[in-house]
Protein backbone atom coordinates (compact mmCIF):
# COMPACT_ATOMS: atom_id res chain seq x y z
CA UNK A 1 0.00 0.00 0.00
CA UNK A 2 2.82 2.35 0.87
CA UNK A 3 4.18 2.02 -2.62
CA UNK A 4 0.86 3.02 -4.10
CA UNK A 5 0.66 5.90 -1.64
CA UNK A 6 4.02 7.10 -2.72
CA UNK A 7 3.17 7.04 -6.39
CA UNK A 8 0.02 8.97 -5.58
CA UNK A 9 2.02 11.44 -3.56
CA UNK A 10 4.47 11.84 -6.40
CA UNK A 11 1.60 12.57 -8.77
CA UNK A 12 0.01 15.05 -6.40
CA UNK A 13 3.09 17.04 -5.58
CA UNK A 14 4.12 19.45 -8.29
CA UNK A 15 7.61 18.50 -9.32
CA UNK A 16 8.80 22.05 -8.72
CA UNK A 17 8.73 21.32 -5.00
CA UNK A 18 11.90 19.30 -5.24
CA UNK A 19 13.07 21.17 -8.31
CA UNK A 20 15.10 18.90 -10.52
CA UNK A 21 18.31 20.65 -9.73
CA UNK A 22 21.71 19.06 -9.42
CA UNK A 23 22.27 18.46 -5.75
CA UNK A 24 24.10 16.37 -3.21
CA UNK A 25 23.17 15.60 0.38
CA UNK A 26 25.72 16.33 3.07
CA UNK A 27 25.21 15.07 6.61
CA UNK A 28 26.79 17.48 9.01
CA UNK A 29 26.56 18.73 12.53
CA UNK A 30 24.31 21.25 14.15
CA UNK A 31 27.40 23.24 15.14
CA UNK A 32 28.34 24.00 11.53
CA UNK A 33 24.78 24.59 10.38
CA UNK A 34 23.43 26.67 13.25
CA UNK A 35 26.45 28.94 13.32
CA UNK A 36 25.48 29.99 9.79
CA UNK A 37 28.62 28.60 8.15
CA UNK A 38 26.72 26.62 5.52
CA UNK A 39 24.57 29.62 4.73
CA UNK A 40 27.84 31.37 3.85
CA UNK A 41 29.59 28.51 2.00
CA UNK A 42 26.86 26.87 -0.05
CA UNK A 43 25.97 29.80 -2.34
CA UNK A 44 29.68 30.22 -3.12
CA UNK A 45 30.08 26.54 -3.96
CA UNK A 46 26.94 26.55 -6.06
CA UNK A 47 28.17 29.55 -8.00
CA UNK A 48 31.47 27.79 -8.70
CA UNK A 49 30.09 24.35 -9.51
CA UNK A 50 26.37 24.57 -10.29
CA UNK A 51 25.76 21.95 -7.62
CA UNK A 52 23.53 22.74 -4.70
CA UNK A 53 24.15 21.10 -1.36
CA UNK A 54 21.36 19.90 0.90
CA UNK A 55 22.54 19.83 4.48
CA UNK A 56 21.00 17.52 7.03
CA UNK A 57 22.27 18.86 10.34
CA UNK A 58 22.36 16.30 13.13
CA UNK A 59 24.83 15.15 15.78
CA UNK A 60 28.11 13.65 14.55
CA UNK A 61 27.04 10.17 15.73
CA UNK A 62 23.83 10.36 13.72
CA UNK A 63 25.58 11.94 10.73
CA UNK A 64 27.95 8.97 10.61
CA UNK A 65 24.96 6.60 10.81
CA UNK A 66 23.36 8.42 7.86
CA UNK A 67 26.59 7.88 5.95
CA UNK A 68 26.69 4.19 6.83
CA UNK A 69 23.18 3.75 5.43
CA UNK A 70 24.07 5.70 2.31
CA UNK A 71 21.61 8.49 3.05
CA UNK A 72 24.21 11.19 2.51
CA UNK A 73 26.82 11.63 -0.23
CA UNK A 74 29.44 13.24 2.01
CA UNK A 75 29.97 14.06 5.67
CA UNK A 76 31.39 17.07 7.45
CA UNK A 77 31.75 16.06 11.09
CA UNK A 78 33.97 16.42 14.13
CA UNK A 79 34.95 13.27 15.93
CA UNK A 80 38.31 12.04 14.73
CA UNK A 81 38.01 8.60 16.32
CA UNK A 82 34.53 8.05 14.86
CA UNK A 83 35.65 9.38 11.45
CA UNK A 84 38.63 7.03 11.27
CA UNK A 85 36.42 4.09 12.23
CA UNK A 86 33.92 5.06 9.54
CA UNK A 87 36.68 5.01 6.92
CA UNK A 88 38.35 1.87 8.30
CA UNK A 89 35.08 -0.05 8.11
CA UNK A 90 34.81 0.82 4.43
CA UNK A 91 31.85 3.20 4.69
CA UNK A 92 33.85 6.28 3.85
CA UNK A 93 36.70 7.37 1.60
CA UNK A 94 39.40 10.03 1.60
CA UNK A 95 38.96 11.71 5.00
CA UNK A 96 40.48 15.18 4.87
CA UNK A 97 41.06 17.92 7.42
CA UNK A 98 38.87 20.91 6.63
CA UNK A 99 38.97 23.36 9.50
CA UNK A 100 38.93 23.64 13.22
CA UNK A 101 37.31 25.75 15.82
CA UNK A 102 37.37 25.26 19.53
CA UNK A 103 35.13 24.32 22.38
CA UNK A 104 34.49 26.78 25.16
CA UNK A 105 33.39 26.08 28.71
CA UNK A 106 30.32 28.12 29.48
CA UNK A 107 29.17 28.82 33.03
CA UNK A 108 26.67 30.84 35.04
CA UNK A 109 27.71 34.30 36.21
CA UNK A 110 27.69 33.11 39.86
CA UNK A 111 30.49 30.64 38.97
CA UNK A 112 29.78 28.27 41.91
CA UNK A 113 32.79 26.03 41.12
CA UNK A 114 35.15 29.03 40.83
CA UNK A 115 36.60 28.12 37.44
CA UNK A 116 36.44 31.44 35.62
CA UNK A 117 39.70 32.29 33.90
CA UNK A 118 41.39 28.92 34.51
CA UNK A 119 43.85 27.99 31.77
CA UNK A 120 43.15 24.26 32.03
CA UNK A 121 39.80 22.73 31.24
CA UNK A 122 40.86 19.59 33.14
CA UNK A 123 41.30 21.61 36.31
CA UNK A 124 37.94 23.30 35.71
CA UNK A 125 36.22 19.93 35.26
CA UNK A 126 37.81 18.66 38.51
CA UNK A 127 36.53 21.70 40.39
CA UNK A 128 33.03 21.38 38.93
CA UNK A 129 32.90 17.72 40.01
CA UNK A 130 34.29 18.55 43.48
CA UNK A 131 31.76 21.34 43.95
CA UNK A 132 29.00 19.15 42.48
CA UNK A 133 28.00 22.20 40.46
CA UNK A 134 25.30 21.56 37.87
CA UNK A 135 26.76 20.50 34.50
CA UNK A 136 24.61 20.10 31.40
CA UNK A 137 25.89 17.42 29.02
CA UNK A 138 24.68 16.94 25.46
CA UNK A 139 24.34 13.21 26.11
CA UNK A 140 23.48 12.62 22.46
CA UNK A 141 26.58 10.92 21.05
CA UNK A 142 27.44 14.05 19.09
CA UNK A 143 30.99 15.16 18.36
CA UNK A 144 30.78 17.67 21.20
CA UNK A 145 29.45 15.01 23.57
CA UNK A 146 32.22 12.59 22.61
CA UNK A 147 34.78 15.38 23.09
CA UNK A 148 33.32 16.25 26.48
CA UNK A 149 33.49 12.62 27.65
CA UNK A 150 37.15 12.47 26.64
CA UNK A 151 37.83 15.59 28.71
CA UNK A 152 36.12 14.15 31.80
CA UNK A 153 38.16 11.01 31.41
CA UNK A 154 41.37 13.02 31.11
CA UNK A 155 40.38 14.96 34.24
CA UNK A 156 39.95 11.66 36.09
CA UNK A 157 36.28 12.19 36.82
CA UNK A 158 33.89 9.28 36.34
CA UNK A 159 30.66 10.99 35.35
CA UNK A 160 28.83 7.70 34.99
CA UNK A 161 29.43 7.16 38.71
CA UNK A 162 28.34 10.71 39.50
CA UNK A 163 24.75 9.58 39.50
CA UNK A 164 21.86 11.86 38.69
CA UNK A 165 22.42 14.97 40.76
CA UNK A 166 24.86 17.47 39.35
CA UNK A 167 25.82 15.82 36.03
CA UNK A 168 22.80 16.00 33.77
CA UNK A 169 22.64 14.23 30.42
CA UNK A 170 20.09 16.05 28.30
CA UNK A 171 20.13 14.01 25.11
CA UNK A 172 19.71 17.18 23.02
CA UNK A 173 21.42 19.22 20.36
CA UNK A 174 23.78 22.06 21.21
CA UNK A 175 21.15 24.79 21.12
CA UNK A 176 18.57 23.02 23.30
CA UNK A 177 21.35 22.09 25.73
CA UNK A 178 22.39 25.75 25.99
CA UNK A 179 18.75 26.74 26.52
CA UNK A 180 18.45 24.21 29.35
CA UNK A 181 21.81 25.17 30.86
CA UNK A 182 20.70 28.81 30.85
CA UNK A 183 17.51 27.77 32.61
CA UNK A 184 19.23 25.81 35.36
CA UNK A 185 22.43 27.85 35.69
CA UNK A 186 24.61 24.93 34.73
CA UNK A 187 28.09 24.68 33.25
CA UNK A 188 28.13 23.39 29.69
CA UNK A 189 30.71 22.60 27.05
CA UNK A 190 29.82 24.20 23.70
CA UNK A 191 31.45 24.74 20.35
CA UNK A 192 32.35 28.35 19.81
CA UNK A 193 30.32 28.70 16.63
CA UNK A 194 26.99 27.73 18.17
CA UNK A 195 27.76 29.83 21.24
CA UNK A 196 28.59 32.88 19.12
CA UNK A 197 25.26 32.75 17.32
CA UNK A 198 23.22 31.69 20.37
CA UNK A 199 20.79 34.34 21.54
CA UNK A 200 19.14 33.11 24.75
CA UNK A 201 22.23 33.38 26.99
CA UNK A 202 20.61 34.75 30.15
CA UNK A 203 23.39 34.64 32.81
CA UNK A 204 25.73 32.34 30.87
CA UNK A 205 29.19 33.42 29.73
CA UNK A 206 32.46 31.85 28.67
CA UNK A 207 34.48 30.78 31.72
CA UNK A 208 37.34 28.76 30.21
CA UNK A 209 38.79 29.00 26.70
CA UNK A 210 42.05 28.64 24.86
CA UNK A 211 43.21 25.32 26.39
CA UNK A 212 44.62 23.20 23.56
CA UNK A 213 42.50 20.21 24.64
CA UNK A 214 39.54 22.33 23.53
CA UNK A 215 40.75 22.10 19.93
CA UNK A 216 37.89 20.86 17.73
CA UNK A 217 38.88 19.70 14.23
CA UNK A 218 36.37 18.98 11.47
CA UNK A 219 36.83 16.42 8.73
CA UNK A 220 35.21 15.93 5.33
CA UNK A 221 34.60 12.34 4.22
CA UNK A 222 33.14 10.93 1.03
CA UNK A 223 30.56 8.19 1.46
CA UNK A 224 31.81 5.07 -0.30
CA UNK A 225 29.67 4.70 -3.46
CA UNK A 226 30.46 0.99 -3.58
CA UNK A 227 28.37 0.37 -0.46
CA UNK A 228 25.02 1.64 -1.75
CA UNK A 229 23.52 2.49 -5.08
CA UNK A 230 22.48 6.03 -5.78
CA UNK A 231 25.40 7.82 -4.11
CA UNK A 232 26.33 10.88 -6.15
CA UNK A 233 30.04 10.20 -6.08
CA UNK A 234 31.26 12.66 -8.71
CA UNK A 235 29.35 15.68 -7.41
CA UNK A 236 30.22 14.80 -3.82
CA UNK A 237 33.87 14.69 -4.86
CA UNK A 238 33.55 18.15 -6.40
CA UNK A 239 32.27 19.43 -3.06
CA UNK A 240 34.97 17.58 -1.12
CA UNK A 241 37.71 19.03 -3.32
CA UNK A 242 36.24 22.53 -3.30
CA UNK A 243 35.90 22.55 0.48
CA UNK A 244 39.48 21.43 1.03
CA UNK A 245 40.82 23.47 -1.89
CA UNK A 246 41.86 27.14 -1.97
CA UNK A 247 38.38 28.53 -2.72
CA UNK A 248 36.60 26.63 0.03
CA UNK A 249 39.36 27.32 2.51
CA UNK A 250 39.25 31.04 1.76
CA UNK A 251 35.47 31.01 2.12
CA UNK A 252 35.72 29.34 5.54
CA UNK A 253 38.24 31.95 6.71
CA UNK A 254 35.94 34.68 5.46
CA UNK A 255 32.98 33.60 7.59
CA UNK A 256 32.58 35.91 10.57
CA UNK A 257 29.93 36.67 13.15
CA UNK A 258 30.20 40.16 14.66
CA UNK A 259 33.67 40.44 13.19
CA UNK A 260 34.84 37.23 14.88
CA UNK A 261 36.23 34.40 12.74
CA UNK A 262 34.67 31.15 13.93
CA UNK A 263 36.33 28.44 11.84
CA UNK A 264 39.96 28.20 10.84
CA UNK A 265 40.77 26.36 7.62
CA UNK A 266 43.48 23.72 7.98
CA UNK A 267 43.29 21.49 4.91
CA UNK A 268 46.66 20.35 3.60
CA UNK B 1 8.24 33.42 29.67
CA UNK B 2 8.57 37.11 30.32
CA UNK B 3 6.07 39.58 28.91
CA UNK B 4 8.88 41.13 26.96
CA UNK B 5 9.48 37.86 25.11
CA UNK B 6 5.83 37.52 24.25
CA UNK B 7 5.53 41.04 22.89
CA UNK B 8 8.79 40.57 20.99
CA UNK B 9 7.32 37.37 19.54
CA UNK B 10 4.14 39.15 18.50
CA UNK B 11 6.01 41.97 16.82
CA UNK B 12 8.30 39.43 15.12
CA UNK B 13 5.24 37.57 13.85
CA UNK B 14 3.66 40.78 12.60
CA UNK B 15 6.88 41.88 10.90
CA UNK B 16 7.19 38.49 9.19
CA UNK B 17 3.61 38.59 7.96
CA UNK B 18 3.70 42.21 6.82
CA UNK B 19 7.13 41.88 5.23
CA UNK B 20 5.98 38.75 3.33
CA UNK B 21 9.47 37.39 3.88
CA UNK B 22 10.04 35.16 0.80
CA UNK B 23 11.84 32.50 2.82
CA UNK B 24 8.96 32.34 5.25
CA UNK B 25 6.43 32.18 2.41
CA UNK B 26 8.29 29.15 1.04
CA UNK B 27 8.15 27.49 4.44
CA UNK B 28 4.44 28.21 4.81
CA UNK B 29 3.74 26.98 1.30
CA UNK B 30 5.63 23.75 1.91
CA UNK B 31 3.90 23.17 5.25
CA UNK B 32 0.46 23.59 3.71
CA UNK B 33 1.37 21.52 0.66
CA UNK B 34 2.80 18.62 2.65
CA UNK B 35 0.09 18.53 5.31
CA UNK B 36 -2.64 19.21 2.75
CA UNK B 37 -1.47 16.37 0.48
CA UNK B 38 -1.20 14.02 3.44
CA UNK B 39 -4.72 14.87 4.58
CA UNK B 40 -6.08 14.49 1.06
CA UNK B 41 -4.51 11.04 0.71
CA UNK B 42 -5.64 10.05 4.19
CA UNK B 43 -9.19 11.16 3.39
CA UNK B 44 -9.25 9.29 0.07
CA UNK B 45 -8.30 6.09 1.87
CA UNK B 46 -9.65 6.75 5.35
CA UNK B 47 -13.24 7.74 4.57
CA UNK B 48 -14.13 4.58 2.59
CA UNK B 49 -12.11 2.49 5.02
CA UNK B 50 -14.01 3.94 7.98
CA UNK B 51 -17.36 3.41 6.27
CA UNK B 52 -16.40 -0.15 5.35
CA UNK B 53 -15.44 -0.89 8.95
CA UNK B 54 -18.74 0.51 10.16
CA UNK B 55 -20.87 -1.56 7.81
CA UNK B 56 -19.06 -4.76 6.96
CA UNK B 57 -19.20 -7.79 9.20
CA UNK B 58 -16.14 -9.97 9.14
CA UNK B 59 -14.14 -11.90 11.71
CA UNK B 60 -11.49 -9.79 13.39
CA UNK B 61 -13.32 -6.54 12.77
CA UNK B 62 -13.25 -5.66 16.45
CA UNK B 63 -9.50 -6.14 16.58
CA UNK B 64 -9.06 -3.97 13.49
CA UNK B 65 -11.26 -1.21 14.91
CA UNK B 66 -9.34 -1.19 18.19
CA UNK B 67 -6.03 -1.17 16.31
CA UNK B 68 -7.03 1.78 14.15
CA UNK B 69 -8.39 3.65 17.17
CA UNK B 70 -5.12 3.02 19.01
CA UNK B 71 -3.13 4.24 15.99
CA UNK B 72 -4.67 7.69 16.45
CA UNK B 73 -2.01 8.01 19.14
CA UNK B 74 0.94 6.88 17.01
CA UNK B 75 4.05 8.77 18.13
CA UNK B 76 5.26 10.88 15.18
CA UNK B 77 8.90 10.10 15.95
CA UNK B 78 8.26 6.38 15.64
CA UNK B 79 6.38 6.81 12.37
CA UNK B 80 9.20 9.04 11.14
CA UNK B 81 11.76 6.42 12.05
CA UNK B 82 9.80 3.62 10.36
CA UNK B 83 9.38 5.64 7.17
CA UNK B 84 13.06 6.61 7.33
CA UNK B 85 14.12 2.95 7.49
CA UNK B 86 11.83 2.21 4.56
CA UNK B 87 13.13 5.05 2.35
CA UNK B 88 16.79 4.97 3.39
CA UNK B 89 19.18 3.97 0.60
CA UNK B 90 19.94 0.91 2.72
CA UNK B 91 16.19 0.21 3.04
CA UNK B 92 13.72 -1.62 0.80
CA UNK B 93 12.62 1.51 -1.10
CA UNK B 94 15.92 3.32 -1.12
CA UNK B 95 16.32 3.28 -4.88
CA UNK B 96 13.47 5.74 -5.34
CA UNK B 97 15.57 8.46 -3.71
CA UNK B 98 12.64 9.81 -1.73
CA UNK B 99 14.38 10.34 1.59
CA UNK B 100 14.79 14.00 2.56
CA UNK B 101 12.17 15.12 0.03
CA UNK B 102 8.67 16.54 0.55
CA UNK B 103 7.23 13.24 -0.76
CA UNK B 104 8.78 11.41 2.17
CA UNK B 105 7.16 13.90 4.51
CA UNK B 106 3.78 13.36 2.84
CA UNK B 107 4.12 9.60 3.29
CA UNK B 108 4.95 9.93 6.99
CA UNK B 109 2.14 12.38 7.67
CA UNK B 110 -0.36 10.26 5.75
CA UNK B 111 0.46 7.35 8.06
CA UNK B 112 -0.15 9.65 11.03
CA UNK B 113 -3.40 11.13 9.75
CA UNK B 114 -5.00 8.03 8.23
CA UNK B 115 -5.99 6.36 11.55
CA UNK B 116 -7.61 9.59 12.76
CA UNK B 117 -9.73 9.97 9.63
CA UNK B 118 -10.59 6.26 9.48
CA UNK B 119 -11.44 5.90 13.17
CA UNK B 120 -13.58 9.04 13.37
CA UNK B 121 -15.41 8.37 10.12
CA UNK B 122 -16.10 4.79 11.21
CA UNK B 123 -17.85 6.20 14.29
CA UNK B 124 -19.82 8.76 12.28
CA UNK B 125 -21.01 6.17 9.74
CA UNK B 126 -21.78 3.61 12.44
CA UNK B 127 -24.01 6.12 14.23
CA UNK B 128 -25.81 7.00 11.00
CA UNK B 129 -26.23 3.33 10.18
CA UNK B 130 -27.92 2.80 13.53
CA UNK B 131 -30.32 5.62 12.71
CA UNK B 132 -31.09 4.91 9.06
CA UNK B 133 -30.07 1.27 8.73
CA UNK B 134 -33.60 -0.03 8.87
CA UNK B 135 -34.73 2.30 6.09
CA UNK B 136 -31.79 1.59 3.82
CA UNK B 137 -32.13 -2.13 4.37
CA UNK B 138 -35.83 -2.03 3.46
CA UNK B 139 -34.93 -0.21 0.24
CA UNK B 140 -32.57 -3.06 -0.53
CA UNK B 141 -29.75 -0.74 -1.48
CA UNK B 142 -26.48 -2.50 -2.34
CA UNK B 143 -23.62 -1.93 0.11
CA UNK B 144 -21.55 0.53 -1.98
CA UNK B 145 -24.63 2.72 -2.36
CA UNK B 146 -25.31 2.52 1.37
CA UNK B 147 -21.70 3.47 2.09
CA UNK B 148 -21.82 6.43 -0.28
CA UNK B 149 -25.20 7.56 1.07
CA UNK B 150 -24.06 7.47 4.68
CA UNK B 151 -20.76 9.20 3.89
CA UNK B 152 -22.67 11.94 2.09
CA UNK B 153 -25.18 12.24 4.96
CA UNK B 154 -22.38 12.53 7.47
CA UNK B 155 -20.27 14.93 5.43
CA UNK B 156 -20.32 17.75 7.95
CA UNK B 157 -19.19 15.51 10.80
CA UNK B 158 -16.66 13.89 8.48
CA UNK B 159 -15.27 17.29 7.63
CA UNK B 160 -14.47 17.72 11.31
CA UNK B 161 -12.70 14.35 11.25
CA UNK B 162 -10.61 15.51 8.30
CA UNK B 163 -9.85 18.80 10.06
CA UNK B 164 -8.69 16.87 13.11
CA UNK B 165 -6.29 15.06 10.81
CA UNK B 166 -5.13 18.34 9.30
CA UNK B 167 -4.45 19.72 12.77
CA UNK B 168 -2.38 16.67 13.61
CA UNK B 169 -0.37 16.96 10.37
CA UNK B 170 0.30 20.69 10.74
CA UNK B 171 1.34 20.39 14.36
CA UNK B 172 3.71 17.42 14.27
CA UNK B 173 7.44 17.89 14.07
CA UNK B 174 8.91 14.49 14.96
CA UNK B 175 8.15 12.68 11.72
CA UNK B 176 8.94 15.44 9.22
CA UNK B 177 12.18 16.21 11.04
CA UNK B 178 13.45 12.65 10.56
CA UNK B 179 12.29 11.92 7.01
CA UNK B 180 12.63 15.48 5.72
CA UNK B 181 15.89 16.39 7.42
CA UNK B 182 14.85 20.05 7.91
CA UNK B 183 16.89 21.05 4.85
CA UNK B 184 16.80 24.79 4.30
CA UNK B 185 14.67 25.66 1.26
CA UNK B 186 13.81 22.03 0.52
CA UNK B 187 12.16 20.32 3.47
CA UNK B 188 11.90 23.01 6.12
CA UNK B 189 8.35 23.37 7.42
CA UNK B 190 6.83 25.66 10.01
CA UNK B 191 7.28 23.16 12.83
CA UNK B 192 10.87 22.21 11.99
CA UNK B 193 11.73 25.89 11.59
CA UNK B 194 10.26 26.56 15.03
CA UNK B 195 12.32 23.70 16.50
CA UNK B 196 15.43 25.08 14.78
CA UNK B 197 14.97 28.66 15.98
CA UNK B 198 14.28 27.39 19.49
CA UNK B 199 17.55 25.48 19.42
CA UNK B 200 19.35 28.61 18.24
CA UNK B 201 17.94 30.37 21.28
CA UNK B 202 16.03 32.84 19.12
CA UNK B 203 12.89 32.46 21.20
CA UNK B 204 11.02 35.52 19.87
CA UNK B 205 11.44 34.31 16.26
CA UNK B 206 10.44 30.75 17.23
CA UNK B 207 7.36 31.98 19.03
CA UNK B 208 6.59 34.40 16.20
CA UNK B 209 6.59 31.50 13.73
CA UNK B 210 4.40 29.59 16.19
CA UNK B 211 1.88 32.42 16.22
CA UNK B 212 1.81 32.40 12.40
CA UNK B 213 1.27 28.62 12.35
CA UNK B 214 -1.64 28.88 14.78
CA UNK B 215 -3.04 31.72 12.67
CA UNK B 216 -2.80 29.62 9.51
CA UNK B 217 -4.56 26.64 11.05
CA UNK B 218 -7.25 28.99 12.33
CA UNK B 219 -7.75 30.47 8.87
CA UNK B 220 -8.09 27.01 7.30
CA UNK B 221 -10.60 25.97 9.95
CA UNK B 222 -12.57 29.19 9.58
CA UNK B 223 -12.72 28.73 5.81
CA UNK B 224 -14.02 25.19 6.19
CA UNK B 225 -16.51 26.33 8.81
CA UNK B 226 -17.88 29.09 6.57
CA UNK B 227 -18.14 26.81 3.55
CA UNK B 228 -19.93 24.24 5.70
CA UNK B 229 -22.38 26.81 7.00
CA UNK B 230 -23.12 28.15 3.54
CA UNK B 231 -23.73 24.62 2.28
CA UNK B 232 -26.01 23.83 5.19
CA UNK B 233 -27.99 27.00 4.63
CA UNK B 234 -28.44 26.27 0.95
CA UNK B 235 -29.84 22.86 1.86
CA UNK B 236 -32.29 24.57 4.20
Amino acid sequence: MLKRLMILAALLLPSTVWAEERFITVASTTSTDQSGLFGHLLPLFQRDSGISVRVVAVGTGQAIKLGERGDADALLVHDRAGEDKFVAEGFGLDRRDVMYNDFVLIGPSGDPAVVKGLASVGEAFKRIAAAKAAFASRGDDSGTHRGELRMWKAAGVDVKAAGAGWYRELGSGMGPTLNTAAGMNAYVLADRGTWASFKNRQSLAIVVEGDKTLFNPYGSILVNPARHSGIKAADAQAWHHWLTGPKGQAAIAGFKIDGEQLFFPDAR
Amino acid sequence: MKMLDLSAACSTAIALVIGLDPQMLDIVRLSLLVSGSAVLLAALIGLPLGAMLALAEFPGRGVLVVTINACMGLPPVVVGLAVYLLLSRAGPMGRFGLLFTPSAMVVAQTVLVLPIVAALSRQVVADLWEEYGEQLRSLGAPRPVVMATLLWDGRFSLLTAVLAGFGRACAEVGAVMIVGGNISGVTRTMTTAIALETSKGDLPLALGLGIILIGLVTVVNAAVFLVGQAARRRMG
